[in-house]
């Protein structure tokens, strides 16, 4: 009879839905444990880790965009110290600067990080699968109105598009525009306008 | 010439707009590299682990994935610190497979 006493293997956990293949998830697992059992991290901070992680999610960074709209001095405070205009929410960022690009009629924002993935995580949480992908990376500084066409998302020729290429210590949030017909909306109601995707930029809010 | 992670402007193919949610394994990847970093341990930089991904050689990055990618390197960066030797990564990983294989069978009986 195997005996099963420990709560401590990573690989116990996962449940039957997520299938563990390959050398490098074993690789991932084995290294998790092996820092366990030397007493380098536990298995509660790891818990942990991954809870604070799940905890933050776009909704923070559209409760900051929905504020922006509707307090003057405060959309004037996240343009020129996003950092700091983020910690009134509650982000913590570690040695690395939030930089709020804000779009109007004459520019629209979007942002990549062509050498890796750097992303506004304290602000979004973790970046979705494409932020990460080579087609996204590779292209969005070449041909950005071509990628932004395949999000739904078409901009009059007019509208000059910046592409902000980020690094680990200077991460970039859009700021999108307030779409019209909202002038009755609170602040709650404009925060659910705004999606992840418009914060970087692939989409523009829509009533 | 361009190092493999350095693409910015070449050409791809259409982006797969599709999210797909971040998966139990690539979180605890997540989590572990977080932790290595913390104030607490102050294991490995950030730095470090950019420039061990940068340094995994073309068909390596090419071939893995994203979270696999940081798994390779944050491996290679322990190994070098000597905080974990090959000998020991080797049997853990036998002992898990075996460890996993075992839960299967116990299932499907």
């Amino acid at each position: 009879m195997t005996e099963r006493t420990s709560h401590d293997h990573a690989a116990d956990e996962f449940q039957k839905d997520e299938e563990i293949h390959g050398y490098y998830q074993f690789l991932g697992l084995a290294i998790e444990e092996l820092l366990v059992e030397k007493g380098i991290v536990t298995g509660d901070e790891i818990r942990a880790t991954i809870e604070r992680r799940d905890s933050i999610t776009p909704a923070i960074g559209a409760r900051i965009v929905a504020r922006a709209w509707t307090d003057p001095p405060y959309r004037q405070r996240l343009l020129t110290d996003g950092t700091a205009a983020a910690e009134e929410f509650g982000c913590e960022f570690d040695a690395t600067e939030l930089v709020v690009v804000e779009n109007t009629p004459e520019a629209h924002n979007v942002i990549v990080c062509t050498l890796c993935s750097c992303y506004p995580r304290m602000v979004l949480g973790l970046p979705p699968s494409w932020y990460k992908s080579r087609e996204y990376r590779a292209r969005a500084v070449r041909e950005p109105r071509a990628v932004l066409k395949e999000f739904g998302t078409e901009l009059a020729e007019n509208v000059e598009v910046r592409v902000h290429d980020s690094t680990a210590d200077m991460r970039y949030l859009v700021l999108p525009m307030r779409p019209d017909g909202t002038e009755a909306m609170d602040e709650d109601a404009l925060a659910a306008l705004v999606t992840r995707d418009c914060m970087i930029g692939v989409t523009v809010p829509k009533v | 010439m361009r190092a493999p992670h350095d693409i910015g402007g070449l050409p791809a193919g259409p982006v797969d707009t599709e999210p797909h949610a971040a998966t139990f394994w690539e979180k605890r990847i997540d989590a572990i590299n977080v932790l290595l970093g913390d104030d607490k341990r102050r294991i490995l930089s950030r730095d470090e682990r950019r420039l061990a991904i940068e340094s995994l050689g073309e068909e390596v990055y090419q071939t893995l994935g994203y979270y696999e990618r940081w798994t390779a390197a944050v491996t290679r960066l322990l190994l070098q610190k000597g905080i974990l030797s090959q000998d020991e990564i080797d049997a853990k990983i036998a002992e898990i497979r075996a460890r996993m294989g075992e839960a299967e069978e116990k299932t499907e009986a």
